[in-house]
């Protein structure tokens, strides 16, 4: 019993792993005022970049950082759209996925069904790992899992805490207000979506080269979609994001853990889909008005507009 | 220096508006030529493949016009949506429950009903079934207030999953040796198609009249015009006595309808049983949000865009066979020209002039 209890909790937070990465950049992007629906397809080019470098060098970090930069490259084409060409958020967002998954299908179609013979090992944080139960189910994980966690915690300390921060804030919630201060809205959101792309590359990154160690078309799975839910259930907040992510984590889980019960697999396939359906209604019925959305989300800013 | 200005352009003509259609589709090409360079392929004789692919031959234009069919009725039925600025992305889910509902249907009247009754049903059981797909997320949008982009995309997964739960359960017949995939539909069931060809008529000659009667209903019909105002100004919307939910829960039926219908057409005139989602599909729900753009949103139009991306689709299995690219081809195809399809439009309303000089 006790080692089913730790292997779940370590496996929801595997699996909640690529959510918070993929959430946490979207609500920096969101925040900025702008839309990114390309999350599914930029995750999609990170896992297959990643586990291409990481198969030809031997190194996975350099598959991460090869990820990184290409999941950044290819936001720009988001950014340019919706920024300076002030195109339909929506259906850039959705071209930038099509995009993205075909690119992944295309540079991938050589390496599937090869496995990863170099992995990126998990890391026993010491101490803490010597902790009874909840030392092997948190602190012995893949190094992404630490990442997310760190990298949510300084989002969400760049957003609340810093200048910057405010400047992405209000660039969302008053673009033109922004701009009289002297900030360059235009920057400002450039970067955002860029960033947001670096996440969404790391979550694809950590599928390909840390959860699954190989590479099959298709693989993000809808992961990008739900990331982007998970982005309205944390109310635009990474902080809130931790612990919204490993729930969803625990959902992916969960469809392994009913499976001996007997029920279908397909059945429980449909848990994580649903129950975004169900935590959106349950959001939506508490307080719709409290949810805190950037005023200016999706709507394009025009310099000099009135 | 290079001096850019830019300032708003307020005459768009239909003639320009052609033009930068045929401009941004043409910069696409040059990207995906890029694309093609990269991928080692030489892009003139890609190009050239995927339109002799489609249109070159008798069994191109066959083929082109059978994929054309479910592109239309949901490139149609997206540019309502998507004139009142309702992102709906669940059209693969659509179609599928479209089909679903079809095949009970077939299988549970086909046998007792002759033909002239049995495929009316078939048809009308796909529509409800694509509507009630639609119309789940209409509900969600308007009196929860709950993004529609996100829920018509988690239920076109929760139906993928829920029909192979079927197909490998409850459904499966006792004919496929073990495979999953339902018996095959009773005769009076299936659609009749053009000799030698795989050109189910009834529906394409379907697509054809919803085109139009779409048409029709949002230029000429009041509702129409609420389905326009929802969209642009929802404000003004409510002033002007606009039932919004009853608006949007009959655009999204007509929208999740039409993917129904086309759902009807893969099940009954091409397939003849239910089998996996991804063959049933293929992925028209999301190909058809570009017809539906391509057209400029005009239903009409969506007749034209749906049989040029039906051409690229099986322009795309061609070069997939000659060229060996992977399947995935396709899809960086539509995804670039979709975005610089948005990208025109910056163009369309607007002047750029550029000064050389100081």
């Amino acid at each position: 019993m006790e080692e089913i209890i730790i292997s779940t909790i370590q496996r929801t937070m595997v699996a909640g792993t690529p959510l918070l990465l993929a959430t946490t950049g979207e609500v920096l992007c969101e925040r900025s005022g702008i839309l990114n629906l390309g999350v599914e397809g930029v995750m999609a080019v990170g896992a297959v970049v990643a586990f291409i470098v990481t198969m030809t060098t031997g190194q996975p970090w350099l598959g991460v950082l090869a990820a990184v930069g290409a999941g950044m490259a290819i936001s720009v084409i988001h950014a340019f759209a919706s920024i300076s060409l002030q195109a339909n958020q929506v259906v850039s967002g959705l071209a930038l996925t099509m995009l993205g998954l075909g690119l992944s299908g295309m540079l991938g179609k050589p390496y599937v069904g090869r496995p990863l013979s170099i992995k990126m090992e998990d890391v026993a944080i010491p101490y803490l790992s010597d902790i009874p139960y909840i030392g092997k189910a948190l602190f012995h994980q893949s190094p992404f899992f630490y990442l997310a966690i760190v990298l949510a915690l300084v989002a969400w300390f760049f957003l609340e805490r810093t200048r910057l921060g405010i400047q992405v804030r209000s660039t969302g919630e008053n673009p033109k207000a922004t701009e009289t201060q002297g900030v360059n809205v235009y920057a400002v959101r450039y970067w955002s979506v860029i960033i947001g792309g670096a996440f969404s590359a790391l979550a694809g990154a950590h599928l390909s080269i840390s959860y699954s160690k190989s590479w099959v078309e298709g693989m993000t799975a809808g992961r990008g979609w739900i990331a982007i839910a998970l982005t309205i259930f944390a109310l635009w907040n990474p902080g809130r994001a931790i612990w919204a992510s490993f729930v969803f984590g625990g959902i992916f889980v969960a469809q392994y853990l009913m499976q001996p019960l007997g029920i279908s697999p397909n059945f429980l396939a449909m848990l994580p889909y649903a129950a975004t359906l169900i935590i959106l209604l349950v959001i939506s019925l508490l307080d719709a008005k409290k949810l805190n959305a950037p005023a200016m989300l999706a709507a394009p800013y025009k310099r000099g507009e009135r | 220096m290079i001096q850019i200005t830019t300032s708003d352009r307020f005459n768009i003509t239909p003639f320009r508006s052609f033009m930068t259609n045929v401009g941004s589709l043409g910069a696409g090409i040059l990207a995906i030529s890029v694309v093609f360079l990269l991928a080692g392929v030489n892009p003139l004789f890609a190009v050239s493949e995927i339109f002799m692919g489609s249109f070159g031959s008798m069994y191109g234009i066959k083929e082109t016009i059978t994929k054309a069919i479910p592109l239309i009725l949901i490139g149609a039925g997206l540019t309502l949506a998507f004139r009142a600025k309702f992102w709906n992305i669940g059209a693969e889910g659509q179609l599928l429950m479209g089909a679903i509902f079809a095949t009970w249907t077939a299988q549970a009247l086909g046998n007792s009903l002759p033909a002239t009754l049995t495929v009316p049903l078939v048809f009308l059981a796909g529509f409800m079934g694509g509507a009630l797909w639609g119309i789940i997320p209409a509900i969600l949008k308007i009196k929860y207030a709950i993004n529609e982009v996100i829920t018509t995309l988690m239920l076109n997964y929760i139906c993928a999953e829920f029909m192979t739960m079927l197909i490998v359960g409850p459904w499966k017949g006792k004919s496929r040796f073990g495979f999953p995939g339902t018996d095959n539909l009773p005769d009076a069931a299936l659609l009749g198609v053009i000799p030698g060809s795989r050109i189910h008529y009834a529906t394409l000659i379907l697509a054809v009249i919803c085109a139009v009667v779409l048409t029709v209903l949002i230029y000429k019909t009041r509702f129409g015009y609420e389905a326009r105002v929802v969209g642009e100004n929802p404000d003004a919307g409510k002033y002007a006595g606009i039932n919004f939910l009853k608006t949007s829960l009959i655009l999204m039926a007509i929208s999740g309808g039409l993917a129904g219908f086309a759902g009807v057409g893969e099940v009954a005139g091409i397939h003849h049983y239910l089998g996996y989602p991804a063959s049933v599909s293929s992925g028209y729900g999301f190909t058809a949000i570009i017809v539906a753009w391509l057209a400029k949103l005009n239903p009409l139009y969506a007749i034209l865009s749906g049989i040029v991306f039906a051409g690229i689709i099986v322009g795309g299995d061609a070069i997939q066979i000659s060229l060996g690219l992977p399947a995935a081809t396709v899809q960086i195809v539509n995804g670039i020209l979709l975005i610089f399809l948005i990208m025109g439009d910056y163009f369309l309303h607007h002047k750029i002039k550029i000064k050389f000089g100081k």
